[in-house]
């Protein structure tokens, strides 16, 4: 199966501490990996490592340019911004009219969306039309961040199924920051414990024993296994 | 009345652009620094009015001093820009006030729009449209860098290369805008118009050119009220922005 990307003894520190300790993994094309972790684990500094946005030591070695990234909402300012209109958004991606309603139509909202104000939104449709944001030039890889945080239950589930379906029909490679033990059951392929060095990767029924999980986070975690067909 | 007319001009320009790069200097949140970076240039005013060359010059010569140090701090420290700004627009005031003669105060102050050549006139429109299209250009990326720095970098944009450019922008229209309102006041042609814009609209393009407009409409205005009264155009031209303003915030929300 083809690579995608390869990560060779990945090092990252700030002010001289570790925080991302001699990591090597690979993914594979349309693989989901999930990269699990405690909170300070370096989850969401591994993302913007592979992006190219923090300093690093080791090899970093994308074989696709065509890469889109979904950051945590705390990393997208909403608050005290000028106007600038969800259309006027999708424009600084360069694509058509007739694209952007058909991705806007793809991720469950209204075309209507295209011309309120892009600080307006709810939760739930700023994340959806940011997920539009980030497949409309149909990516081979796309890195998540907490993708449903600040969602509830509902919207939550709703964000994950959309996310899958574009997985299905497309074979995106998803790379995919989570706190959240249920969608590795059901989403991932591959799942990557990170906590500061990589303690465990391999597919989620392989490598997420009990055991492994108190190593991870410290303490006995609790979950139920899905049964669902991947 | 060939001063007039050249002062309209100016004006129209200058008011245009301050508007303009008002409305980015907003969504970066450093329509403020615009009167910092006015304070930056008062050395500049400083040496152009002893040595008797274009205040613009000299004023330009200081920003981008200035703003290099300011950009060159935000990279080694990651300090906001705004508080380096004030770090070393303080002290470039200090600088300017040990030189400054008396009489040379006002002028350098709040601006004077006497005494226009036409080769000012060629040069501010020229470079006036320059940096509007520049910006122009440039605009949907440098409003992606402040929604989402990291967002911009996945979308392959150089931010660091486009905050330079940025900051260069803001250096020019700040030289530009200190001729005709002062190192003093040239927050205000660039906050005002983009508060009021503001308020009025709904969409980036809209915020944008009606801030051009409302900064070019008071600068005329101003200039004019000047022509009539004898009243320094510099505060009459705040004045009028602020006029605008008042004018935007009855607007119904």
């Amino acid at each position: 199966m083809d690579i995608v990307l390869e990560v060779k003894n990945l090092n990252v520190s700030f002010n001289n501490e570790a925080v991302i300790k001699d990591l090597s993994f690979d993914v594979k094309k349309s693989e989901v990996l999930v990269i699990l972790g405690p909170n300070g684990a370096g989850k969401t500094t591994l993302l913007r490592t592979l992006l190219g946005i923090v300093p690093h030591t080791g090899e970093i070695i994308w074989r696709t340019k065509n890469i889109s990234y979904l950051p945590p909402q705390e990393f997208v300012q909403r608050k005290n911004m000028p106007p600038l209109s969800v259309l006027e958004f999708f424009k600084i991606k360069n694509d058509s009219l007739k694209r952007i309603k058909e991705i806007i139509n793809m991720v469950g909202l209204d075309k209507s969306i295209l011309n309120k104000e892009f600080y307006n939104l709810s939760t739930g449709q700023f994340q959806r039309m940011l997920i539009a944001w980030a497949l409309i030039n149909k990516p081979e890889v796309l890195l998540l961040d907490e993708p449903a945080s600040g969602i509830d239950i509902g919207g939550e589930e709703t964000i994950y199924s959309l996310l899958h379906k574009f997985w299905e029909k497309w074979g995106i490679t998803i790379l995919m920051v989570t706190h959240d033990l249920n969608i590795v059951w059901e989403h991932a392929t591959n799942v990557l414990c990170l906590n500061k060095r990589g303690l465990c990767y391999g597919p989620p029924e392989k490598v997420l024993a009990p055991k492994r999980l108190k190593e991870l986070y410290g303490v006995g975690i609790k979950f139920y296994k899905h049964k669902v067909k991947k | 009345m060939i001063e007039l007319m050249y002062a309209l001009i100016i004006g129209g320009f200058t008011g245009w652009l301050a508007g303009y790069m008002g409305s980015l200097m907003l969504t970066k949140r450093m329509a403020l620094a615009g009167g910092a970076l006015g304070h930056l240039t008062l050395p500049g005013i400083t040496l152009a009015l002893i040595y008797g060359f274009d205040v613009t010059l000299g004023a330009l010569a200081f920003l981008i001093l200035g703003i290099t140090l300011i950009w060159f701090f935000e990279k080694k420290t990651k300090q906001p820009m705004e508080a380096l700004t004030a770090v070393v627009f303080a002290s470039s005031v200090a600088v300017a006030f040990l030189f400054l003669k008396q009489e040379q105060v006002v002028p350098a102050l709040i601006g004077d729009v006497s005494k226009l050549t036409i080769d000012v006139v060629i040069a501010t429109a020229f470079a006036s449209i320059a940096i509007f299209l520049i910006v122009k250009r440039y605009l949907l990326k440098m409003t992606l860098i402040n929604i989402s720095r990291d967002l911009a970098i996945s979308e392959g944009i150089n931010v660091d290369k486009y905050n330079l450019l940025y900051l260069a922008c803001v250096a020019v229209t700040v030289a530009i805008g200190v001729r005709i309102v002062g190192g003093l006041m040239t927050a205000a042609i660039v906050a005002i118009p983009a508060v009021a814009s503001r308020i009025v609209s709904r969409t980036l393009k809209s915020y944008v050119y009606t801030s051009a407009f409302f900064g070019a409409l008071a600068c005329v205005a101003g200039i004019l009220m000047n022509y009539a009264t004898g009243l320094p155009a510099g505060p009459m031209i705040i004045i009028s922005n602020a006029v605008i303003f008042f004018i935007a915030a009855l607007k119904p929300s």
